[in-house]
């Protein structure tokens, strides 16, 4: 394994701007993120850590091809995503998944939980019916998604219980990088724990690849080996977690451990 | 939350609805009206009723239980009864189809808009707003001016004038969906577009749709038979119930029955169509739950005896509950909280969500959400606030008490400069304010920020928003102040600054402070005090510094393992299994018993007192950890 699984190069997105006809010329837009390069390897866990508005949601949502970037792109497996062939782009769609900071706006409130995990298995896989509920069963046994919630609809969900249905829901086409969007801020601690201990777990058994976005430094530092620092759509500091964390270099990092409020 | 959460019996969508509409009573009011109007009117061709079209001059103006003619007939002699179920079959006809074919046309248009890029989305609509440029009335009119008149024609004026209506309100539905999470999760699966739109778009939109379908329907019902009434729609012999109307108009004075009775179907078909639509949209919602009737809140026992009288505490809650009005009684969120504060102190309310913080909160400023009521006693420097009216507990608000929001970009007016509402918020109260405007933005550090006062809420950071917000609050020198998760929506580095204001405030001023939250190490920094709830009750009071080293209460202490620690990545991460029970759900004895790993069988016998535990803390727990020394 010597290409990384994914790489972003010289990615940059920029909202609004272009050309308008009264008064004619070329507006500028905002620039969200600003020539961000980023790699992640197999396996890896990598933390991105910014405050509100510095662009880590934007980058998370260009990784995971949910959004194109205005400049720059992206390597799966070391091939340019232009040049992967139709089976090869099936695959890095498989490969990446995304589980949203609000698990409630991310399940269709018109779905069952059954159904939308049903749903996504259709479209990610050519399995049969008996295939993709044996499936269903196993990835919600490990992520404690029972049968009793299948037959749920998102609004009788608890925060938690729709966060696992999330998880369960990234996991089932079988992922190699799963990008995480500050998946537990909406969660109380206890909810938190058991989420993040979860994804712990999981990562160990499936060897998935993490992009973890938060502001939390505490909880960065549990799941990612590799932290990334972003600041107004730059990365300002990359370095391993322990490096990082006890000798942190820029100005910024060093306000943000500051910050962190700690017991005792 | 877990009180919905059973999954509902039954699988069928159908068989949902209907036990859903069975519950709603407007609805199911909609239904009886329409099946009374709509049964004869569909049975007409069934009942043996003379012709509708039959002239009898000698019978003419015969009133209602004639011979023959059970509600009279006409000033031509034709028989009322026939004409009005007949004339009702043709306006619903054409009330229906044109609102399917606008609804149908509409909804493409809609979809195509909002789904099809900027470009498409700004053809299309400008296309609409040039419809909806024209007075809608005229624009039928001019339509079946130049189509000729008829039915058929008006039918098709009116779908035309009610397509941009349609069109929009999809557009604007679709947009709203679009931007939705469950849409983007629907592509991380590698569904197209087509499958999206149907698949998750649709479903969501439907309600919308068919809610305004069911209230276009009544107007357009009377729509047609306002055309029908100007002589363009119905043409003799036949006759809508809008010709009918125009016919009878004439004889208004001498007979008029001939005009009212086609009138009174006209209203009785729009209000039962409006009725049923209105309850359609609530029972297609899978979010929505039968409201239950709540009960006008008791009365709150302003009477209640503090037995902690004489204390020089600024504040101090003894017993305070509070309720919701629930089918089978009222059920407590909120049991037997007491506790006191001093001024300049700093306490913190922490606990999961759903355990009565905020209510705890909320009850202190007399603002519980509708239907709870709340019983206690809260006393402000002396005084009982339960018994205080709602024009004394409003003046208090602000000049006593004073809150401080969450998210203040939705407690602040987005219309209005920051100036204006802070000019407001000085005048308010009669008497003047503690402060000028200069002083407060000098309290909060926001002097030097340029044209402060000019600016609009939206142009300001998060942090600058919330300090803002502090502002206001501190306007009137109010020696209370309440602070819901209010850094929570903040970046690490504001919550810093934010919460060194906040202890700057108490320290410098003698405020006190009540700071709801959920984050442990948050509340170590800023308070004094910690009061941890659950389920509803204070199950530990303690200092904040002995809490934090030394839980006594076993939920306290997991909370404490719960929440991870900058510097401790390896810390194992205690897990709480369950839920805190909700609000009315019967739990023997200690309500942490369930989730308790030290639970013995007494706990689950007798729920514990909160009782002192050493000089300074007090907690509610049988078998509280004791210290480890």
């Amino acid at each position: 394994m010597s290409e990384p699984l994914l790489a972003l190069e010289a990615v940059s997105k920029t909202y609004g701007g272009g050309y308008r006809l009264w008064p004619f010329g070329h507006r500028a837009g905002f620039t969200a993120v600003a020539g961000v390069d980023l790699v992640i390897e197999s396996g890896a866990a990598v933390g991105l850590v910014g405050e509100s508005g510095s662009g880590k949601t934007t980058l998370a949502r260009i990784a995971a091809g949910l959004l194109p970037a205005s400049a720059g792109g992206l390597r799966w497996c070391g091939r340019a995503l232009m040049q992967l062939s139709r089976a090869e782009r099936a695959e890095y769609r498989r490969g990446v998944q995304y589980i949203f900071q609000n698990p409630m706006t991310a399940l269709n409130p018109h779905r069952r939980v059954g159904a939308a995990l049903d749903d996504t298995l259709q479209g990610l896989t050519r399995m049969d019916r008996a295939r993709r509920r044996a499936r269903i069963e196993e990835i919600g046994a490990q992520t404690g998604v029972g049968a009793a919630l299948l037959g749920r609809f998102p609004h009788q969900l608890s925060g938690g219980q729709a966060q696992r249905v999330a998880i369960a829901r990234a996991l089932l086409g079988a992922p190699r990088l799963v990008i995480l969007d500050e998946p537990v801020s909406a969660l109380d601690v206890s909810l938190q724990a058991q989420i993040l201990n979860l994804l712990a777990d999981l990562r160990a058994r499936h060897g998935l690849a993490y992009l973890f976005i938060s502001h939390d430094l505490a909880v960065m530092e549990r799941l990612c080996e590799q932290i990334h620092v972003m600041q107004a759509g730059r990365i300002v500091e990359s370095g391993p977690r322990d490096v990082l964390l006890r000798r942190p270099e820029a100005p910024y990092t060093r306000r943000l451990l500051a910050a962190v409020p700690r017991i005792g | 939350m877990s009180g919905g959460a059973q999954p509902l019996p039954g699988t069928g969508a159908l068989a949902v609805a209907t036990r859903r509409l069975r519950r709603h009573p407007a609805a199911l009011a909609g239904l009886a009206l329409l099946a009374l109007v709509l049964l004869p009117v569909l049975a007409a061709p069934l009942l043996s009723l003379p012709d509708p079209a039959l002239t009898d001059p000698a019978r003419r103006m015969l009133p209602p239980l004639a011979i023959g003619h059970l509600l009279g007939t006409d000033h031509l002699g034709r028989d009322l009864l026939a004409r009005l179920l007949w004339g009702a079959r043709t306006s619903i006809a054409v009330g229906a189809l044109a609102t399917l074919t606008a609804a149908a046309v509409g909804s493409v248009l809609g979809l195509a808009a909002a789904w099809g890029g900027r470009r498409l989305d700004g053809l299309l609509m400008r296309g609409v707003d040039v419809l909806m440029a024209f007075p809608y009335l005229l624009l039928a009119l001019a339509i079946v001016a130049a189509l000729g008149p008829g039915l058929a024609n008006a039918m098709l004026a009116i779908a035309v004038a009610n397509v941009p209506f349609f069109a929009r309100a999809v557009r604007g539905t679709v947009l709203d969906i679009r931007h939705c999470d469950y849409i983007a999760a629907a592509r991380l699966a590698g569904h197209g577009e087509p499958r999206i739109v149907l698949r998750e778009v649709l479903p969501n939109l439907a309600p919308t749709l068919l809610l305004l379908m069911t209230t276009t329907l009544g107007w357009m019902v009377l729509e047609t038979a306002g055309l029908s009434f100007l002589g363009l729609g119905a043409q003799p012999p036949a006759a809508d119930l809008g010709s009918m109307l125009g016919e009878g108009r004439e004889f208004l004075t001498t007979y008029p029955l001939v005009a009212v009775l086609p009138g009174l179907l006209i209203l009785l078909l729009v209000v039962s169509i409006n009725l049923l639509g209105d309850g359609l949209r609530d029972v297609l919602d899978p979010r929505w739950s039968p409201r239950r009737s709540f009960s006008a809140p008791a009365p709150a026992d302003a009477r209640l005896q503090s037995q902690l009288e004489g204390g020089a505490s600024l504040l101090a809650v003894q017993d305070l509950g509070v309720r919701f009005a629930g089918a089978a009684g009222p059920v407590p969120a909120v049991a037997g909280v007491s506790f006191r504060l001093n001024a300049g102190e700093c306490v913190a309310v922490v606990g999961e969500s759903g355990c009565g913080k905020t209510l705890t909160a909320l009850s202190l400023l007399g603002l519980l959400p509708e239907g709870a009521s709340q019983v206690g006693s809260v006393r402000l420097a002396g005084r009982e606030l339960m018994a205080l009216d709602g024009a004394a507990l409003r003046d208090l608000r602000g000049r006593r008490i004073a809150y401080v929001p969450q998210e203040p970009l939705t407690a602040l007016d987005p219309l209005f400069r920051v100036g204006v509402q802070m000019d407001e918020t000085l005048r308010a109260h009669g008497a003047g304010p503690a402060y000028t405007a200069a002083e407060l933005i000098r309290m909060v550090g926001l002097d030097g920020v340029p044209g402060l006062m000019r600016r609009y809420p939206h142009e300001f950071s998060g942090g600058q928003r919330q300090r803002v917000a502090i502002a206001l609050a501190l306007a009137h020198g109010p020696d209370l102040l309440i602070a819901d998760e209010a850094t929570t929506a903040l970046d690490v580095t504001v919550q810093r600054e934010i919460l060194a204001l906040l202890r700057r405030l108490c320290d410098e001023q003698a405020r006190a402070l009540l700071f709801v939250s959920h984050d442990l190490a948050l509340v170590a920094e800023l308070c004094e005090r910690v009061l941890v709830m659950y389920a509803g009750r204070i199950v530990e009071d303690a200092p904040a510094a002995a809490l934090l080293h030394r839980p006594a209460h076993p939920y306290s202490a997991a909370l404490l393992g719960a929440t991870p620690e900058l510097g401790r990545p390896d810390k194992p991460l205690a897990v709480l299994a369950g839920e805190p029970p909700a609000p009315g759900e019967r739990v023997d004895g200690c309500r942490f018993a369930p989730r308790c790993p030290r639970a013995q069988r007494e706990c689950r016998a007798v729920e514990p007192a909160l009782d002192a535990l050493g000089e300074h803390r007090l907690v509610r727990c049988l078998f509280p950890i004791q210290e480890a020394s």
